[in-house]
């Protein structure tokens, strides 16, 4: 038996990274998945997003250890197409129980030379993007007058300063006052609203070389890496130093854990909960 | 129960937990045991003058023996005071001497005077502070240092409250509840280069004794300026009435096994860059708006 045996969970950003650990963990513990990811790049974003096969690789991990998906291309910008992929996983499983907002991007652009286009972007993803995948989701759920169980990924930024996000760092901060006043809301239909805010993770977010020019800039005076390793040495050194645990990132797996607790039904009186999981760094 | 590897999401661990002879405490005890921990607990198992409602009996920390055996765990229990390190130092080298190790502590233990801040005198300001505050830094010392030693890591759990973020008519209570979750941030920030985890769990409203006792209920129709109440369930009612609009979830109060979850989750590796974390389990109400 499971841990959200039976449930079903609609998560966004799950062609790779975070999104997809998600995805396996919760079918691990008997969980349906509904997956949604972009699955193209996007305008102003310059570093790469998740690919075609990236979701088909979700879809065999997913299948290879025997749980169910429907997984689909959309983007968190468009609520036509979250809803038609929604009506397709809905077709197939029932209405969500659990919803996982993981889709997400960071431009990391100095402010001064920040565009107001760079800047919407950014809000338009990570914090519209939010508010149009739980419109998407909720009706169905309270419809089903089951409860459920929505988790907003947010990050540990919102607790510290950092240099070259403050799009990012507001879009993050706004999906704690959007979990507070839904939480609210939707108590009363025993629909909880939890966010995670996660430390480093070394997904393709930070394992590129956008963010490998900040990192150059930041501890090697902004000489390019020789090579993908000596990147993510220096990447290590610089984010550790940040952190009460000194590592410098943590696995998707991690942040997979506190999905799974918070979508179980372990934490059924859990709602409007800000669930670090960032070796302190939130703290620090 | 045979001498079979133990199983479940905390197996082979050893947890110490303080205040372990009912309510919460108890809970906390069975439900490690249930997932393959063996448990050190004690309990003061006796009344304390300044304090509101009655305290935990020797009958109640042998009830939690039987539900730990029961659950497939093995346990050491005593009668021990967190205000005394003699006592509990005392406690755990049984407990080392029984199992070995400490991975886990859960420093549960807790008294109130439930006096308004008019009313209440220095000395049972002061007394509060010993149990809840002081009985605490009691509770982890010796734990932390034998971690250190042993050098694989350990997870400190300390029971806070939601009084942490919303007004109650407790000034002592809330003072001890609230700078435990500054003392864990700055245990965490020592302690995370040994990788010791240190958070705090803010239950909301949980139905224990602590607040199902006669005690209270006259305390309660106080408050809520009524006669007396004629019976326990009446008093149940009442509470649950009035706790309800304080929560976000239409629930007067949780379950003790709630907080286990949590407990069981910061206690396990599932949870291993976990640190410095203020974890609310409390149906919304330090969020919601009075
Ligand atoms: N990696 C970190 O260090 C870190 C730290 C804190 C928070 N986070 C957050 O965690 C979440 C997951 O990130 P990750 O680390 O897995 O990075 P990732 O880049 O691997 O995953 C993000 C996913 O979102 C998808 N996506 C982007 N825009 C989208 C859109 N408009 N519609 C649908 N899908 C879209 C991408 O294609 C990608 O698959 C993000 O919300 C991120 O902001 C990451
Ligand atoms: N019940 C609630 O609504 C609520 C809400 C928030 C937080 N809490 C906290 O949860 C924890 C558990 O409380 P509970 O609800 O199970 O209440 P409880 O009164 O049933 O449990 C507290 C236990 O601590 C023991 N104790 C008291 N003083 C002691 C001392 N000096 N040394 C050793 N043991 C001592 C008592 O005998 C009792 O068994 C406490 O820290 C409490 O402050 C409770």
């Amino acid at each position: 038996m499971g841990r959200v045996e039976g449930k079903v969970a609609f998560i966004t950003g799950a062609a790779r990274g975070q999104g997809r650990s998600h995805a396996v963990r919760l079918a691990e513990e008997g969980a349906s998945i509904i997956a949604v990811d972009i699955c193209h790049d996007v305008d102003l974003i310059a570093m790469p997003l998740a690919t075609r096969e990236d979701l088909e690789e979700t879809v065999r991990e997913v299948e290879a250890i025997g749980g169910r998906i429907v997984a689909r291309e959309a983007d968190v910008r468009d609520s036509a197409q979250l809803e038609a992929a929604l009506a397709d996983g809905i077709a197939a499983f029932g209405p969500p129980d659990i919803v996982v907002t993981s889709a997400g991007v960071v431009p990391f652009v100095p402010f001064p030379t920040m565009s107001e286009a760079t800047w919407r972007t950014t809000i338009d993803v990570n914090l519209t993007g939010v508010y149009r995948t739980v419109k998407a989701a909720l009706p169905s759920m309270v419809e089903a007058g089951k409860g459920g169980s929505i988790v907003f990924i947010s990050s540990g930024i919102v607790f510290r300063g950092g240099g070259l996000v403050v799009d990012y760092a507001s879009s993050k901060a706004g999906v704690v006052g959007l979990m507070r006043s839904l939480a609210l809301e939707l108590g009363p239909h025993g629909i909880r609203v939890n966010t995670i805010f996660p430390t480093n993770v070394l997904t393709k977010m930070l394992d590129n070389e956008v963010f490998g020019a900040v990192v150059s800039n930041a501890v090697n005076e902004g000489r390019p890496f020789e090579s993908r390793e000596q990147r993510v040495e220096a990447m290590r050194g610089m984010l550790a130093a940040r952190n009460m645990i000194p590592l410098g990132w943590i696995e998707p797996k991690d942040i997979s854990e506190g999905v799974l607790f918070l979508a179980s039904d372990e934490a059924r009186y859990i709602t409007s909960e800000s669930l670090r999981i960032d070796l302190g760094f939130g703290g620090k | 129960m045979g001498s079979t590897v133990a199983t479940g999401r905390v197996a082979g661990k050893v947890a110490f937990i303080t205040g372990a002879a009912r309510g919460q405490g108890r809970s906390h005890a069975v439900k490690l045991a249930s997932e393959g921990a063996d448990i050190i607990a004690l309990d003061i198992c006796e009344d304390l003058p300044f304090a509101h409602s009655p305290h935990a009996t020797w009958a109640d920390m042998e009830e939690t023996v039987r539900l730990v055996e029961a659950a497939g765990g093995r346990i050491v229990a005593r009668k021990a005071d967190v205000r005394s390190r003699e006592q509990i130092d005392a406690v755990l080298a049984e407990g080392l001497e029984a199992f070995g190790k400490i991975d886990v502590v859960i420093a549960n233990a807790a008294a109130i005077a439930y006096k308004n801040v008019l009313d209440i005198t220095v000395e049972e300001f002061e007394a509060t502070l010993d149990v809840n505050l002081h009985g605490v830094f009691n509770t982890v010392q010796t734990p932390v240092r034998h971690m250190i030693e042993r050098n694989e890591g350990g997870s400190i759990i300390l029971i806070s409250s939601g009084v942490a973020y919303r007004a109650t008519p407790s000034p002592d209570y809330s003072a001890a509840k609230t700078a435990l979750i500054t003392f864990a941030r700055a245990l965490a920030n020592e302690l995370g280069p040994n990788r010791i985890r240190v958070n705090t769990i803010e239950p909301g409203y949980v139905l224990t004794p602590a607040l199902d006792n006669d005690k209270y209920g006259e305390r309660t129709a106080e408050l809520l300026g009524r006669e007396p109440f004629a019976s326990r369930e009446e008093h149940r009612a009442a509470m649950w009435d009035q706790f309800k609009p304080r929560n976000m979830l239409p629930v007067g109060w949780v379950e003790p096994e709630a907080i286990s979850n949590a407990v069981l989750w910061l206690a396990s590796d599932e949870s291993r860059y976990v640190t410095a974390e203020e974890l609310k389990v409390d149906a919304g109400f330090a969020d919601k708006s009075a």
